[in-house]
């Protein structure tokens, strides 16, 4: 009976699918494909892409990575992506922490779906993160699905994937596994590590966690916790998956089975958070979807609805479900205050690194206030910070945009450091 | 990090040639980072800037400077007390909401505090209001009452008789005048006149 309903639900989803199909050529056409809605990604300012190369490094054979919940890991391998090259006193490399949906994958086309990196606007010859001059690394983050050992990869004890047998990992886990990477690179200190979103939580963990070994964080849209307003998207996020009877209580890959439905949902909710009202408002208004006018029935009539489940449908063929229940967990619970007995100046005492921090006006996932509250802390410790705020209507996805004002600033802040750390 | 001097204006130049390299500086209402970009490529100082424009703050950012948008009267609390060896408030005291506590702040946080400020004894703004019987329009003051940021505008003597309010020691006066002349305060009666901006170097007893 279940299986039943659940066949025919999939049969829906699949009749909807052939009208995104028409509605795919709309917006290959007029939006800009995946996270980058309002501004289609253009090619690297300098016209030429990056040499990258993709690697894969296995770590906790020997000895197993102890995780937060307090789980003994091990095996387990990491995907990640370098661009530029290696200088000889390995003093030039900056790690690029991705956020919750990105991967590894920062310039050039991406190996599943064909679109350009997710910040092909940054990294690359010429741009703020020049690839001429720095030595760019960004891995998948643990619990992801994009080659680093997550949910949807093999247990090498069961011979099965993990499913919800995976540990339940944290932000400092992630830090604690780009650790390991970075150890295995033979890189003693990071000129920088940069990332928004978790990307921004993954750099202050970093700073907070290793000082010693980072010489400039840059934490972009960011905050020290998650909010509980983004705890509750989380979990809306999660609930829609763990709903869709497809999800087979985290066993769907064993059962041949994928969640899409859930999965969808929970990006289209998710997408309407990393956006703004100016934003969707300038793009769609309340135009209809290739009619003249509505249609008294539950179909897509707005161009908004077709381009949230556009987004949705997209969504599913490049990520997987139990990965992001996983790494929205990561999120909720970081909170770097706790970890140092509520204050959070003390995650930051005595830093020699220097900050950048990055916010958004009509940022209103991670809004400016969270940036400043860091930008006090780190005042608390006389810490050398720096703090922008870039005015946009652009929403939290801003900072995979075209925005001049954002690239100058981590131009200059990269030079300024450049220059005291002595890079040519 | 060496780099040729390039002009800056001649009351910043005044306050960079008192601090020593190699000093950690706090600039407070840093604006486009003049004065910031020479210390720290001329004295190689550590220095930080505090901007309330947002401007200001993207501008300094993008030159490399480490500065963050915030503002004299709420954010210096947020700072440890020593943390600089000198903190620099150049042209602002004016336009703060409370300036004794500001200056109590900076000689909490610095070693040493350094504030200039545009002098509202000057004989010209005295004649300004004595003839015409209006808001003085001055060199150095040149914004109409309506639209001035000044809110609580002070004499070279009304800001020693602070510094004494708030037992600081006054460590050098200087005065500005409309020439640009710099040169010490000898007779405070004469640099509330004559001196068109007041230059003090502070320091906690």
């Amino acid at each position: 009976m279940i299986v039943a309903a659940a066949l025919k639900s999939k049969e829906n989803i699949d009749s909807r699918d052939c009208r995104y199909l028409a509605m795919l050529a709309f917006y290959n056409r007029f939006l800009a494909p995946g996270n980058t809605l309002m501004n289609p990604p253009q090619q690297s300012a300098a016209g030429t892409l990056p040499d990258s190369a993709s690697h894969h490094a296995v770590f906790g054979e020997d000895r197993p990575l102890r995780l937060d919940c307090g789980v003994d890991l091990g095996p387990f391998s990491v995907a990640y992506q370098t661009y530029g090259t290696l200088n000889r006193d390995r003093s030039n490399a900056i790690l690029v922490c991705h956020a919750l949906t990105g991967d590894q994958f920062l310039a050039g086309p991406h190996p599943v779906t064909g679109r350009p990196g997710w910040w092909n606007l940054m990294v690359g010859p010429g741009l703020p993160l020049d690839t001429n001059r720095y030595f760019v690394v960004c891995a998948n983050v643990l619990g992801g699905c994009m080659g680093t050992t997550g949910p949807k990869e093999i247990n090498p004890r069961t011979g099965a994937p993990y499913g919800l047998s995976f540990p339940v990992i944290t932000i400092a886990d992630m830090v604690r596994v780009q650790k390991l990477l970075i150890d295995h690179l033979g890189i003693d200190k990071l000129f920088c590590v940069i990332g928004g979103s978790m990307g921004g939580m993954q750099v202050l963990q970093w700073a907070s966690s290793f000082p010693e070994r980072v010489f400039a964080a840059v934490p972009i849209a960011a905050a020290a916790r998650h909010s509980a307003q983004n705890i509750a998207f989380h979990e809306v996020g999660r609930q829609a998956i763990v709903a869709d009877p497809d999800w087979c209580g985290g066993d769907y890959l064993r059962q041949g089975r994928k969640p899409s439905r859930g999965l969808s949902v929970a990006r289209m909710a998710a997408h309407i958070t990393y956006l703004s009202e100016a934003a969707l408002h300038r793009k769609f208004g309340r135009n209809l979807q290739d009619r003249k006018t509505v249609t008294y029935g539950f179909d897509a009539d707005f161009q908004v609805e077709s381009y949230l489940r556009y987004q949705g449908s997209t969504f599913v063929e490049r990520f997987d479900a139990n990965s992001y229940l996983y790494i929205t967990r990561a999120m909720d619970y970081f909170d770097l205050a706790a970890e140092h007995g509520g204050v959070l100046a003390s995650a930051f005492r005595d830093t020699p690194v220097r900050f950048c921090l990055v916010s958004f006006t009509s940022d209103w996932l991670f809004p400016t206030p969270e940036s400043r509250a860091v930008v006090h802390a780190l005042n608390a410790v006389a810490a050398n910070v720096s703090f922008v705020e870039i005015e946009s209507d652009k929403g939290h996805d801003a900072f995979l945009l075209d925005e001049p004002e954002f690239a100058a600033t981590l131009s200059g802040f990269l030079n300024g450091c450049a220059e005291h750390r002595g890079l040519s | 990090m060496k780099r040729d001097h390039v002009p800056i204006r001649v009351d910043l130049q005044l306050i960079a040639d008192m601090v020593e390299p190699n000093a950690r500086v706090l600039d407070i209402g840093c604006g486009d980072g003049a004065l910031l970009d020479h210390l720290v490529h001329l004295k190689q100082v550590d220095g930080r800037g505090i901007e309330l424009s947002q401007a200001g703050v993207n501008a300094c950012v993008s030159q490399g400077l480490s500065v963050i948008q915030g503002d004299a009267d709420t954010d210096l609390k947020n700072y440890p007390s020593n943390a600089f060896d000198y903190v620099v408030l150049s042209q602002t005291l004016q336009a703060t909401r409370d300036p004794k506590g500001v200056v109590a702040q900076m000689i909490r946080i610095g070693r040493r505090a350094i504030v200039s400020f545009p002098n509202f004894g000057h004989w010209q703004v005295r004649w300004h209001l004595l003839t015409q019987g209006r808001m003085p329009v001055t060199h150095s003051l040149p914004l109409k009452w309506y639209n001035t940021p000044n809110i609580h505008l002070c004499t070279i003597m009304d800001f020693v008789g602070l510094c004494e309010e708030l037992d600081i020691v006054v460590e050098r006066a200087m005065s500005i005048n409309g020439g640009g002349k710099t040169g010490e305060i000898h007779s405070l009666r004469r640099a509330n006149l004559f001196g068109e901006q007041g230059m003090f170097l502070l320091r906690r007893r």
